[in-house]
């Protein structure tokens, strides 16, 4: 297509902006975590590495970490499992109520957050505490898993319809059992999808913050967390851009992972 | 042993409404190349799950070699399959692909190797080993597929329409190299086909399907020769019938005849009444059948013509004549004439079932 020098010039900037308005602020994080002025003046004075050193330091911030740590590992660890089941049965099979079942499983990720934290809040309190269970780490993982499943069951759907169910079909002739057919065949193929998807989940889990409020108790702080309520103490300001730094970095690896892992796949599985 | 290496009782198979297969009994017998032919949704397909084990039978039987496998999985039965898609795996060479059958039948590694590359060999892909499905061309990935379901010496070989995703030159040759390579290994064949050519030249013996049945079994010239249903003359070759009335005026019997286009001899007719450019007589020759007809298309096919001939006793029939030395011009000239089609008594087929 050709563009007016005009018309050039206007995309080029109007782009350029855009991508501006996202990454300058995530920069401006990093530079402020390395900003020896408590304040964040501008410009910096200099370069230090103390507030990393406090950071890593800082019992709240590492503990935060390690809870989200954790329940990313879960939520991820269930959505893979479900998903990967729910992806299978809709896929392989027609039952009734499959579309409907197939849209249920996908609506969480579009439902506003906080409805999903105040339903998941007021289910956990009349259901699970009479039980003894309180929020905690358990309940963050469940409200996670809620839309990393969808992530995981997206990525394993998408892969099972470009795959033509013969492929096993051709295994099972050839002398393989249902459980041969499945690990020499069907998992190598998926296995990539799966690897994105749940790449994507915890990513998602990791930087949710909305329904982790609903659902954690007050014990459990996840980073996303322990950021939002030292964001407003001056004294903490440096570590929190600190970690903010870290959490961007840590967001970053995963992304880019699962994007390269599904675009692999998508030339390598050519049939 | 019977030599029956699959034999069908009664085969059914009903998907939720519609009956996809009903009461289906055939035998094919040991090395025999056998086609089921058919238009697609005529079960042929279905039939061939069956076999392989791929669908359940509503009710009836599938025997391999005298034992009823009916109740066995796919894995437990000692048939391949060709897949119209061919179902190569993709994330393993060639090779894998190929030694697949004898992995899972725990053949040492060494050994696995040797006969995949003699597989390999004798489909003439000798050097692509090593390579990916996705980097092969069609006719050769239908190849690896032969290969794949051959090296383990099954009794049996399903093959789903395995040349329908090729060109027409490759499939012609793959059509030889097929038979040759069945041949070869003595294997039987069972090849689900919806192209009466196809079917035609390589089989032994086939079956025609329709809506679920099998309209007919015969070796291939006694299926084209003498249909035994409208619909089997309609779907091997040209439909020819001749019905009602003027089966009666032409023939000089009620019912319905098949006869084949290129029996049919077309004679121009001259004013006088006699024949035209041969010189045939005004009256049919004896032991032929004759009617005179309107010229209403001709088509000109290159190696033949093919009239199409509104009778005067009422249908259409169709001739073809080879081009001995007729040219596209005179072809031309032929449209809207008046002729004079004969054939040989013994080309008339009566077939049973018409309305």
């Amino acid at each position: 297509m050709k563009l007016s020098r005009p018309a050039r010039i206007t995309l080029r900037v109007a782009a350029v902006l855009g991508f501006a308005v996202i990454y300058v602020p995530l920069l401006l994080v990093l530079v402020n975590s390395l900003n020896p002025d408590r304040s964040s003046s501008w410009p910096p004075p200099g370069v230090t590495f103390h507030w990393w050193a406090d950071a890593w330091g800082s019992a709240g911030a590492r503990h935060a970490l390690v809870t989200s740590l954790k329940a990313g590992a879960g939520a991820t660890g269930a959505a893979l499992v479900l998903g990967t089941l729910v992806a299978f049965a809709v896929q392989r099979f027609r039952f009734f109520g499959r579309e409907a079942l197939s849209f249920a499983i996908v609506l969480p990720i579009a439902l506003p957050g906080i409805v999903t934290g105040v339903a998941l809040n007021t289910a956990f309190r009349t259901v699970l505490e009479p039980l003894g269970v309180g929020l905690g780490l358990f309940t963050v993982v469940v409200g996670h898993a809620t839309f990393c499943v969808v992530v995981v069951y997206n990525n394993v759907i998408a892969r099972l319809r470009r795959m033509p169910g013969s492929f096993e079909e051709a295994a099972m002739d050839l002398g393989a059992n249902t459980f041969r057919a499945f690990t020499d065949v069907t998992f190598p193929l998926v296995r990539s999808a799966l690897v994105a998807g749940g790449l994507l989940a915890f990513a998602l889990s990791f930087d949710e913050i909305i329904v982790t409020t609903f659902t954690a108790g007050p014990d459990t702080q996840t980073l996303p967390i322990w950021i939002f309520s030292n964001m407003a103490r001056p004294q903490q300001a440096p570590v929190v851009s600190v970690v903010a730094a870290v959490l961007v970095l840590l967001s970053v690896v995963p992304i880019y992972l699962a994007q390269r892992m599904s675009s692999d796949t998508a030339s390598g599985s050519r049939i | 042993m019977e030599g029956k290496a699959i034999r069908l009782r009664g085969l059914r198979k009903v998907f939720g409404r519609t009956e996809a297969v009903s009461d289906v009994d055939l035998a094919v017998s040991d090395g025999e190349f056998f086609s089921m032919l058919g238009p697609s949704g005529s079960g042929k397909t279905t039939v061939l799950r069956m076999i392989a084990g791929f669908e359940t039978p509503t009710s009836g039987t599938v025997e391999l070699d005298g034992q009823d496998v009916t109740a066995l999985a796919p894995f437990e039965r000692d048939v391949h399959t060709v897949f119209q898609d061919y179902a190569l795996f993709p994330h393993m060479t060639v090779e894998q692909n190929v030694a697949y059958g004898l992995k899972i039948r725990k053949v040492p590694k060494a050994d696995r190797l040797r006969r995949a590359a003699e597989a390999l060999e004798s489909v003439r892909l000798e050097g692509f080993a090593k390579r990916r499905p996705a980097q092969l061309s069609g006719g050769q990935r239908q190849r690896v597929a032969l290969a794949r379901a051959l090296v383990t010496r099954p009794r049996v070989l399903l093959l789903d329409e395995p040349l329908g995703a090729l060109d027409l030159k490759l499939r012609e040759q793959m059509q030889i190299e097929l038979k040759e390579l069945q041949r070869e290994v003595g294997i039987t064949f069972v090849y689900v086909t919806h192209d009466q050519d196809e079917a035609l030249t390589m089989s032994d013996r086939m079956a025609v399907f329709d809506n679920g049945r099998i309209e007919q079994t015969g070796t291939p010239a006694e299926i084209y020769e003498r249909p035994a249903t409208p619909f089997v003359a309609g779907f091997v070759g040209t439909s020819n019938l001749l019905t009602g009335e003027s089966a009666e005026h032409v023939v000089g019997k009620a019912g319905t005849f098949s006869v084949r286009p290129e029996k049919i001899r077309v004679l121009k007719e001259t004013s006088d009444g006699t024949g035209g450019a041969d010189g045939a007589a005004a009256a049919p020759e004896p032991g032929h059948t004759a009617a005179t007809g309107t010229v209403a298309e001709v088509v000109y096919l290159g190696d033949a013509t093919r009239f199409l001939v509104d009778l005067d006793a009422g249908g259409r029939l169709t001739a073809v004549q080879q081009n001995l030395e007729t040219s596209s011009e005179d072809v031309a000239a032929y449209r809207g004439s008046r002729v004079r089609l004969q054939w040989h008594e013994r080309h008339n087929f009566p077939v049973t079932g018409a309305t």
